[in-house]
């Protein structure tokens, strides 16, 4: 058994210590809006925030989270940001068939609350690891610029 | 200028010429046979990747650019929001697919390996001023015991280990201390 704390609330979850924190979401938890694109790192659409650091939730054993805070993205509009990050998403109709698209979102609100102007070179630096098979590469871009530019 | 003077210049001109000389070659193989198999196990890939010299990470025998256009970042864990530890945990993860051990983070760009000489690596590895202070039983403590250096002997995946078994490294390292740390 293991006690975490998903979007602030605490939760008792059956699960082997192995188990990926991706999964007690999504099986556990019935939270879905976190994706499984890879289960290695490798493509970002599993992002979630631990501790507000972006992580690959699919490669993070449910042992290793202990006391820090998950935050998904069915909760990522409590905060100024990550709501600015979602209407803006809707007004430039960033996403295509979506699939990346809560990675993207956990991935781009960390990065402008870490840093109000990102350039495009810090853009990359950030999301780089959030893949997109549909290439909204440009659309997320100029979503940033827009929030950062209008918003922040 | 009185011919002595000229001979003694001779003598300096060839001396220095077969120094250089010296020093060429140890490219190839460390002036101290203590350091030599040190040499081979920090060269291994395994080490080096994350030794480098450049504002990011390498990965695989080839030593190829990490992946996702990783960079090292102002503290060596990589950019603000995307940490080493977004996805490198405190154990291989994913059936080996991702290697991670405790406190992952490139090392430090002073104690950059990549393309120095076996006695280049030495005198880098020694200086306190670069290794983070550490003497050479700091040094030897660090090499036999810290968690993410051991992870290259349990790197996960079919990745490979370095030239040396994991106790025969730190036989080797202790001989090295021992002795001084001779390069
Ligand atoms: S599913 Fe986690 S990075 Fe691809
Ligand atoms: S919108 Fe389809 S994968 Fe990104």
């Amino acid at each position: 058994m293991f006690t975490i704390r998903v979007n602030g609330v605490e939760h008792t979850v059956d699960a082997s210590e192995d188990k990926p924190l991706l999964w007690v979401l999504r099986e556990n938890l019935k939270l879905t809006g976190t994706k499984y694109g890879c289960g290695q790192a490798l493509c970002g659409s599993c992002t979630v925030h631990v501790d507000g650091q972006p992580t690959r939730s699919c490669v993070m054993p449910i042992s290793a989270v202990g006391n820090k805070q998950i935050r998904t993205i069915e909760d990522i509009n409590t905060e100024h940001i990550g709501s600015l990050v979602q209407q803006t998403w809707q007004t430039l109709n960033v996403p295509q068939c979506g699939y990346c698209q809560s990675g993207q979102i956990m991935a781009a609100t960390a990065l402008l609350k870490n840093n109000a102007s990102p350039s495009d070179q810090d853009i990359d630096k950030a999301m780089s690891g959030n893949i997109c098979r549909c290439g909204t590469y440009p659309r997320i871009r100029k979503a940033i610029h827009k929030i950062a530019a209008e918003q922040l | 200028m009185p011919p002595n003077f000229a001979n003694t210049i001779r003598r300096i001109v060839s001396s220095s010429l077969l120094i250089a000389a010296g020093l060429i070659s140890s490219q190839v193989a460390a002036q101290s046979p203590l350091f030599q198999p040190l040499f081979e196990v920090l060269t291994h890939p395994r080490c080096l990747n994350c030794h480098t010299k450049t504002d990011f990470p390498r990965q695989g025998d080839e030593r190829r650019r990490h992946a996702q256009l990783v960079v090292r970042g102002e503290d060596n864990h990589g950019a603000p929001t995307l940490q080493c530890s977004a996805c490198h945990q405190d154990e291989n993860v994913a059936d080996g697919a991702v290697p991670g051990a405790p406190h992952w983070a490139l090392a430090p760009l002073s104690m950059a390996w990549e393309e120095l000489s076996p006695s280049e690596l030495c005198a880098v590895l020694k200086d306190t001023s670069k290794n983070g202070n550490r003497n050479l039983e700091a040094l030897f403590k660090h090499m036999s015991e810290d968690e993410l250096v051991l992870w290259g002997w349990t790197p996960g995946g079919d990745r490979t280990t370095p030239p040396l078994s994991q106790p025969a490294f730190v036989e080797a390292l202790r001989a090295w201390v021992d002795a001084g740390g001779p390069c």
